[in-house]
């Protein structure tokens, strides 16, 4: 699995709780195009038969492998929330960023032909959609680091649990 | 129009050639989607009279009105032939990706015809059909298809319908498989493979639009919140299988092929059991927010590694119904049906029929010979090992699988008539259907509903098992109000099967499930999705007119009211023991029952419909066809 090293929060889905309904990708789609549509979608349900499911959206990494390959300094990414801007005049489509991406997290918009990245819905008051549509809570708005000691906790809580228990 | 295309693509399978037909929008009000349509585009291009597993018997798949729509448990479509079980029409549903595919496709049904000479999948690409050489898929898992495709295609949206070895083989209880999930019962995986059909896939690149976005969001939301509460607790937690030790409290578990109505290892095969033993994963369909599907591992022993989604229908089927309380077997067998592409709870029912003529003497080890036990082997009831090497071998056709991949009523008539018997009397089916997971010596109103069915034996097309079940009626008597019961109930779950929109959110409207509590509900989320402007009558008629279509499908097939019966086992014997013992569904309940029911049906008493009453559901060809 690649691993990102961003200090900034993006979309974490926990594989345990997402159940491969794809909501996600409708809100997202909705969202940005006003259409339901998965191939829009800046979130993208992955599942592989039988049992694996997940959401993946951009991860926000530090120095962003797209930014760095975009021969047309198209990509920037906003120090302050890590999310990756495209400007749209220098874009033309090439793609050099999707394949640079190790998560799969940039989609290439089948009629303008520019690239579109997950902007966590930045310009909306409720945050981003799908994790306020992921009827599992599967999605959360998180960094690595809130990830991480969420997992902890867990971890502690169970040993608790299970010390109480015996 | 929003969400319709307007638009049915006819694929000839003989010639190779592809045609688009157009539907006016009033041809949609009426019909709407999943088995409305598809039954209604089976009565538009069947041969009539054909043989199921002739070129004549069309393919038809209707797409689901909610499908690629944030409507919550909306990914749903029909599939409807001539049932090669049944003679009758066969309609199935299956849940997940494929129908959103086509949906963004923008394809609001597809007309199969003909018959292929040598193996082919049929690849729709949005507006583009292709035929594509299928060869190197045959023999393939059902769910090994899906991925073969994918890979083959490149693109991991596209989605496949597809069969297995059994439908490949002909066998009667093939299903067709798409994304895990199956359109189970009356043995499509048969029809595909007479015509050499291993896949059907769909890639869509189109948005789906609705008529009013911002209400369907509201409502959707509201829906889908409330599918985490009470109301769907059963589904998300055990999944359908917590019905094993209900069943069982009610005398009502189909146990040693339907001999009993109460396993002793009821406990072994829970879905309690299953949930703290085996359980590795829920999954949901499609745009599903309660998630039911729940995935189960063998751990260790003879059958490690193997994995399946079990569902309470399955697990009957296959376990107390074969006396099995060894559920790593159970998951075996399961994901042996699976991955064959057959239909476990007829593979279950036949494995039982042929376990107890086993038990009777009639069959003996010598007749079960494969090449894993050359010598034969003692299908008793229990025998984990004979389930799972019977339904390999129903699959590929092996020794006695040849027998019993034709289903219990084929293979119980071939027997009776080569040897003199009467094993018809364990034969556990309706109009050729085997029987679904409840035994409806102890639910009268429900075996009204099943000796009625349009497509036999069937659990979700008839709900009539709730009133006896729940208590609004008393399960083990009749009386003059069961007709209307039956007919309204089985009307109720048409409405369910034709938008089609899971029956499990039923209860996420208002809290109630019942008409009043949620055809208001439905009927917006149709007006915003839709533009139009249903009311609950509206919604009520969907029920009536989808069961109306298929009942008349069946009479022109030749139906008659002899066909509206039970098993031999359920009209004369008694339960033997347990809170059911001592009842039966006598041949003069049955024939009052069925006389109550046309009677609340506005048939005749021979339970055909008369013209004005097709005429009045705006059905006038079909009047003139059929109506008397």
């Amino acid at each position: 699995m690649p691993t990102s090293t961003s200090t900034y929060q993006n979309i974490v889905c926990d594989p345990d709780e997402c159940m491969g309904c794809q909501l996600c990708e409708y809100i997202c789609s909705y969202v940005k195009t006003g259409e339901f549509n998965s191939y829009r979608s800046l979130i993208r349900t992955v599942r592989i038969v039988p049992i694996v499911t997940i959401s993946i959206a951009c991860r926000t990494c530090e120095d962003a492998p797209c930014v760095i390959s975009c021969p047309r300094k198209a990509l920037s990414q906003s120090p302050e929330t890590g999310i990756i801007y495209i400007d749209e005049d220098a874009c033309d489509g090439c793609g050099w960023c999707i394949e640079a991406c190790d998560f799969g997290a940039i989609s290439l918009n089948p009629e303008t032909k520019l690239v579109e990245i997950c902007d966590l819905c930045e310009d909306l008051e409720d945050g981003p959609q799908c994790v306020k549509w992921c009827p599992k809570d599967a999605l959360t708005l998180a960094t690595t680091e809130m990830v991480a000691q969420k997992a902890r906790r867990k971890a502690v809580a169970q040993l608790l649990h299970e010390l109480i228990a015996s | 129009m929003y969400s319709y295309s307007g638009r049915i693509l006819h694929v000839d399978l003989t010639t190779r050639t592809v045609r688009t037909e157009r539907k006016p929008e009033d041809w949609y009000r009426t019909y709407i989607g999943g088995i409305g349509m598809a039954a209604r585009l089976c009565w538009e291009n069947i041969e009539v009279g054909c043989d199921p597993l002739s070129p004549g018997n069309p393919i038809c798949i209707a797409n689901g009105l909610f499908a690629g729509t944030l409507v919550p448990v909306g990914g749903k479509y029909g599939l409807a032939s001539k049932s090669p079980l049944t003679g009758f029409i066969g309609d199935s549903l299956s849940g997940s990706w494929f129908t959103v595919a086509l949906k963004r496709a923008r394809w609001d049904g597809i007309v199969i015809h003909g018959a292929s000479d040598d193996w082919v999948q049929v690849f729709i690409d949005d507006d583009r059909v292709e035929f594509r050489d299928a060869s190197h898929l045959v023999g393939l898992g059902a769910l090994e298809t899906e991925e073969a495709i994918r890979e083959e295609l490149g693109d991991d949206q596209v989605r496949s319908a597809t069969i297995g070895p059994a439908g490949e083989n002909l066998v009667l209880l093939a299903n067709v498989t798409n994304d895990g999930r199956q359109a189970g019962r009356t043995g499509h995986g048969a029809v595909w493979g007479s015509k050499k059909l291993k896949t059907l896939s769909v890639r869509g690149t189109h948005g789906v639009r609705v008529a009013d976005p911002d209400e369907l969001l509201r409502l959707s939301f509201d829906i889908t919140e409330a599918a985490q509460g009470p109301h769907t607790e059963k589904y998300r937690i055990l999944g359908t299988v917590a019905n094993v030790l209900s069943m069982n409290r009610l005398g009502l578990l189909p146990t040693r092929n339907y001999q009993q109505g109460v396993f002793e290892d009821a406990e072994l095969v829970s879905g309690e059991y299953m949930s703290e033993h085996h359980k590795v994963k829920t999954l949901a369909c499609a745009g599903c927010p309660i998630a039911c599907e729940q995935m189960s591992r063998v751990q260790d022993g003879l059958y490690a590694g193997a994995i399946a989604g079990v569902e309470y229908e399955s697990l009957y089927a296959i376990g107390p119904n074969c006396g099995l309380n060894d559920m790593k077997a159970v998951i075996k067998a399961i994901e042996i049906c699976d991955q064959g592409g057959m239909d476990t709870m007829s593979t279950g029912v036949t494995i039982s029929w042929a376990m107890e003529t086993f038990e009777r003497g009639i069959f003996t080890k010598e007749g079960f010979k494969c090449a894993k036990y050359p010598e034969g082997f003692e299908p008793y009831f229990g025998n984990g090992e004979a389930a799972v090497t019977l339904a390999e071998m129903i699959r590929d056709r092996e020794g006695i699988g040849d027998l019993l991949s034709q289903g219990t009523k084929r293979a119980s008539a071939q027997v009776d008539a080569e040897r003199g018997t009467e094993t018809y009397k364990w034969a556990m089916h309706i109009k050729g259907l085997e029987c679904p997971g409840y035994d409806v010596r102890g639910l009268k109103t429900f075996a009204l509903g099943l000796a009625v069915g349009t497509r036999g034996a069937c659990h979700n097309r008839s709900a009539a098992y709730d009133p006896d079940i729940s208590g609004a009626v008393d399960r083990f008597s009749v009386d003059e109000t069961r007709g209307k019961l039956a007919s309204s109930t089985e009307e109720y779950a048409a409405v369910y099967d034709t938008l089609p929109l899971c029956k499990f959110i039923r209860r996420c409207f208002t809290g109630k499930a019942d008409r009043a509590g949620a055809w208001p509900a439905i009927a917006n989320l149709i007006n915003a999705t839709t533009g139009w402007d249903f009311g609950y009558d509206d919604v009520d008629l969907i029920g009536v007119r989808t069961h109306t279509i298929k009942k008349a499908f069946n009479i022109r097939e030749g139906w008659t009211s002899k066909d509206d019966t039970l098993p031999y086992r359920w009209m004369h014997e008694p339960m033997k023991e347990g809170p059911s013992a001592g009842h039966v569904v006598s041949e003069e309940e049955l024939a009052y029952l069925k006389g109550l029911y046309y009677e609340a049906k506005g048939w005749t008493k021979e339970g055909l419909i008369p013209k004005e009453k097709l005429i009045a559901l705006g059905m006038d060809d079909v009047a003139e066809e059929i109506g008397v």
